[in-house]
């Protein structure tokens, strides 16, 4: 019975745990990133729409804000836009747009066709700065405290719950939350 | 020009192949020679076609030792686009970028261990494929001896099992037990 019954045993507990592995395979939050807790990594870029304007992290120091890293290819940006435009809209924080490895030109188009909520767009042209902020799937947002801090990190597209029960709280938290 | 000559030539021989294919029953052993001659001909189109795509990254280094050195640290790194494959394996535009950073970083002299660390704190542990051994990655170091911890004492049991059998049938053979009272095997 014993020889039977333990490499049964043993199956199921295989299967058991390939099961699980299926399930988790595709929940991309299991991956945490290392930069929670950590300063946003520099950045000096220019405005989208007017390239002599250059923003930095500096400069953004002393309220919060949420860098929202999106492009024109970009399927699943444009379906959690309604809620980047919402949270924009609420004005609670600046929702700062980052379009990276994107043409200009191909980036205001989806902006024309889809709306442009953003406080303000920064343009990293070659994704060197997404390397920094270790970004490999778009979008990807990140929510910074007044200090420069990066409290939060959604990888794949915001949802309505997310900012109501992620975002939103840590922002009514901050000091100085008004924008 | 060169290139839309080439597959032409590849079509042509293409058709010729399955020409040949179709007079299989009629087949002689010169015709047997041609066919794979037209094959390898076809396989030195398919590469000659391929260059272009691996030129399209021109990663320079100035000797055979640092290409190694890039070679064995991207093969290590997993690509967090498309997390089965390697830096050195993937084709994602991320991975291409990362590979160029690599490249630049060890051109600006700097060690494995930088460069591992300038992963690591982007994209996490995970994009090492030989991970740290710390709390959450014990199971993964430890799990394989453990494995054979198992099988040794299952082993050692059956082995203990089967020797006492032995014995118990060559005591009973030695007590001089009549024939007809041994247990059948």
């Amino acid at each position: 019975m014993n020889s039977r019954t333990l490499p049964l045993i043993a199956f199921a507990l295989l299967i058991a745990l390939l099961m699980v592995g299926l399930k988790i395979a595709d929940r991309k939050e299991l991956i945490p990133s290392p930069l929670i807790n950590k300063p946003v990594p520099a950045f000096d870029l220019p405005v989208l729409g007017n390239p002599q304007q250059r923003l930095s992290n500096e400069s953004m120091l002393g309220k919060p804000y949420l860098v929202n890293f999106w492009a024109s290819w970009c399927v699943t940006c444009a379906v959690e836009h309604p809620v980047v435009t919402a949270l924009a809209n609420a004005n609670k924080l600046t929702v700062l747009g980052m379009n990276f490895r994107d043409e200009r030109d191909d980036a205001m188009a989806w902006l024309n066709k889809h709306g442009d909520p953003y406080d303000i767009i920064l343009r990293d042209a070659d994704g060197r700065i997404s390397i920094d902020f270790g970004v490999y799937a778009a979008p990807e947002s990140f929510l910074v405290d007044p200090e420069g801090i990066i409290v939060f990190k959604q990888t794949g597209a915001l949802t309505p719950e997310i900012v109501q029960n992620e975002i939103l709280p840590r922002v009514a938290a901050m000091q100085g939350g008004q924008k | 020009m060169k290139l839309s000559e080439g597959l032409s030539v590849a079509g042509h021989d293409l058709a010729m192949l399955t020409t040949a294919g179709l007079n299989m029953g009629q087949l002689k052993s010169g015709c047997l020679k041609i066919g794979w001659l037209k094959i390898g001909g076809l396989i030195f189109l398919a590469l000659l076609l391929s260059v272009p795509v691996q030129a399209q990254e021109p990663l320079v280094f100035e000797n055979q030792q640092m290409q190694d050195r890039f070679d064995a640290l991207t093969f290590e790194l997993r690509c967090a686009v498309c997390q089965n494959q390697s830096l050195a394996d993937s084709d994602a535009p991320l991975a291409h970028d990362l590979r160029r950073e690599i490249h630049d970083m060890m051109m600006a002299g700097q060690s494995n261990e930088q460069i591992k660390q300038f992963m690591v704190d982007r994209y996490g542990d995970f994009v090492l494929y030989r991970p740290p051994v710390q709390a959450n990655t014990w199971l993964l170091w430890l799990g394989p001896l453990l494995m054979l911890l198992i099988g040794g004492l299952v082993l050692r049991a059956n082995i203990k099992k089967r020797s006492a059998l032995l014995n118990d049938t060559n005591n009973l053979e030695n007590t001089g037990a009549p024939e007809n009272t041994r247990k059948p095997e």
